[in-house]
């Protein structure tokens, strides 16, 4: 998905020459390309990821669209105050871009792991987080952005494989429902959501059929959209690659909350911070349960239950 | 302006200090009276006949003295008087810190070790944008104390930013201590040079050396002019004092301010 997104800058670099491109000194064999193009809108900040969020906001406020690129957890971590005092503060159009997400740095453990990416851009109300599920949607939610005038933090997976049903489809605050059940309800985000189309495979298998909607943007976020699936819904399994608080369990929560709805609620994410196990993404993501057939026997349960 | 009306501009922004954080019972007087000098002599550089995009900047990254600015922004008239006199009023958009909704705001500070990153990214968009813009920025002591400062620091000269000035107000102390108590930082000048920059030391109260060092050539390098202030400068029971960090002014503090700061006024 990474190189389908920095090639689709490219695209938007050679229309627009607002657009130019920080690393903190990451995204070989990724960015060599749109280097090569725009040399003079290319620049490796080094490893200060502070320092190339503050630059992008002089750079913005000059009227420049700037692209920060690191592994998510160094572009949305270490820099978060610059982010929220530069472009959120001064409304300005700094695109974070945070690759990898949950545990797609698998071997490379913790430190690379970005679980709370999602809860910290979210509790920014000027912020916009996009997290698309596959390269298609990333593409779109590049072009759909193009000319949002205020920061967007975009989450961008690895996973190459399109999401069966979502075809490219991308509303910025709108949420993409791929299949409709009358049995239960998935709600997912990022690239993750092909464990959740593949659990309600599972569950179809057995008679059971829910709904799935793929949600991929906070701030604006599809409330009414969620509220719309999960209406007559006994039971919603919400899946993401990120702690179980702060990101999608608890935007869907609030949504179910706020819109007085009767739908339980079943939150799959990462439940403590997961030290001490390195491994392949697949592994880790069974181990925290966010396999399809974790995800299928957890929803399956429920609404046995309920 | 000559070396005389740099000095007058300065003093002037002085006596607003006192007056409108009298008014508004407020802190942070001996940091504001710290960079007078300073502010008088980047207003007295800018190049005011460009606007909009092109127009000179001045990231203050030692937000908390914003008043200072404020008094030279009201000086020149770019705020009026009911403006100056809502400093720290209810409702107002002049803070402690600057709020960049303020015309003549360029950037919102507050938060120490950010302005840098933020004068930088200006001037590297200068750069790409062909655009003559300058771009200041005035730093304190305690923002050297920040990482992200020398990571701003190697960036510009990285870059090669010769249109980025900075000005370190060296007065030698930070909210709670004398800066050798706290994060000792020798020879600052020698550091920047060190780092790629055009790096000077002038005594922070001296039009003339100021704008001397200003008028000076820097080669493709950024350059820095470390400032030897006095905290609190021009009213003497202030001067290098920490309490004036935090401490507002009463009747007998604030006559005796302005006295002192009326005298010099005659003097000059």
């Amino acid at each position: 998905m990474r190189n389908d997104f920095v090639d689709e800058l490219g695209a938007l670099a050679a229309v627009d020459d607002r657009v130019m491109l920080l690393t903190g000194d990451l995204g070989f064999m990724v960015l060599e390309d749109f280097q090569a193009r725009f040399p003079e809108r290319f620049i490796n900040c080094g490893a200060a990821e502070q320092n190339m969020v503050g630059v992008a906001t002089g750079l913005a406020e000059a009227g420049m669209v700037p692209f920060v690129y690191s592994i998510a957890t160094f572009s949305s971590l270490r820099p978060y105050e610059f982010i929220r005092n530069g472009p959120v503060l001064h409304g300005l159009p700094v695109r974070v871009v945070g690759i990898g997400g949950g545990f797609e740095y698998g071997h490379n453990g913790v430190t690379h792991f970005a679980l709370e990416d999602y809860a910290v851009m979210r509790a920014q109300p000027a912020m916009t987080t996009v997290a698309p599920a596959d390269a298609d949607q990333a593409r779109a939610a590049l072009r759909a952005t193009a000319d949002h005038a205020h920061p967007i933090y975009f989450r961008i997976g690895k996973l190459p494989d399109p999401l069966p049903g979502l075809n490219g489809r991308f509303q910025l605050g709108r949420m993409v429902t791929l299949r409709e059940g009358s049995d239960g309800a998935i709600v997912a985000i990022g690239a993750v959501a092909h464990e959740a189309v593949r659990a309600a495979d599972l569950l179809e298998q057995q008679g059971i059929n829910v709904s799935v909607g793929v949600v991929s943007s906070f701030n604006p976020s599809p409330a009414e959209d969620v509220a719309e699936l999960l209406a007559e819904a006994p039971a919603a399994l919400t899946v993401e690659a990120h702690y179980v608080n702060g990101g999608l369990g608890s935007f869907v929560a609030e949504t179910i909350a706020e819109h007085g709805l009767g739908c339980r609620l079943l939150r799959a994410g990462v439940e403590s911070m997961p030290a001490g196990e390195a491994g392949s993404q697949a592994f880790l993501e069974d181990r925290h349960e966010l396999a399809a057939s974790h995800l299928a026997e957890r929803l399956q349960r429920a609404l046995t239950t309920v | 302006m000559t070396v005389g009306e740099r000095q007058a501009f300065a003093d002037a922004i002085r006596h607003t200090i006192i007056r409108q954080s009298f008014q508004a019972g407020v802190g942070h007087i001996g940091s504001a009276l710290s960079i007078a000098d300073l502010v008088a002599a980047v207003v007295a550089e800018q190049d005011h006949s460009r606007e909009g995009a092109d127009r000179d900047l001045l990231v203050l990254s030692k937000g908390h003295a914003a008043l200072a600015l404020y008094a030279a922004l009201h000086l020149e008239e770019r705020i009026d008087d009911e403006a100056i006199a809502s400093f720290c009023a209810d409702g107002t958009l002049l803070g402690v810190h600057p709020e960049h909704a303020l015309d003549g705001v360029d950037f919102c500070t507050g938060s120490l070790g950010q302005g840098l990153s933020l004068a930088t990214g200006a001037a590297l968009a200068a750069k790409i944008q062909r655009s003559g813009r300058q771009v200041y920025a005035i730093l304190s002591d305690a923002e050297l104390n920040e990482g992200s400062t020398w990571e701003a620091v190697i960036f510009a000269a990285q870059q090669r930013l010769d249109n980025l000035t900075i000005l370190i107000d060296l007065n030698g102390q930070q909210a709670l201590g004398y800066t050798p108590e706290v994060l000792e930082i020798t020879d600052v000048a020698g550091k920047l040079d060190s780092f790629g920059w055009s790096a000077a030391t002038v005594p922070g109260h001296d039009q003339e050396a100021i704008g001397a060092a200003l008028a000076a050539g820097h080669g493709e390098r950024p350059r820095a002019l470390v400032a030897e202030t006095t905290f609190g400068y021009g009213v003497s029971f202030m001067e290098s004092q920490i309490k004036w960090h935090y401490l507002p002014l009463d009747d007998g503090t604030y006559a005796t301010a302005m006295a002192e700061l009326a005298e010099r006024a005659v003097a000059a």
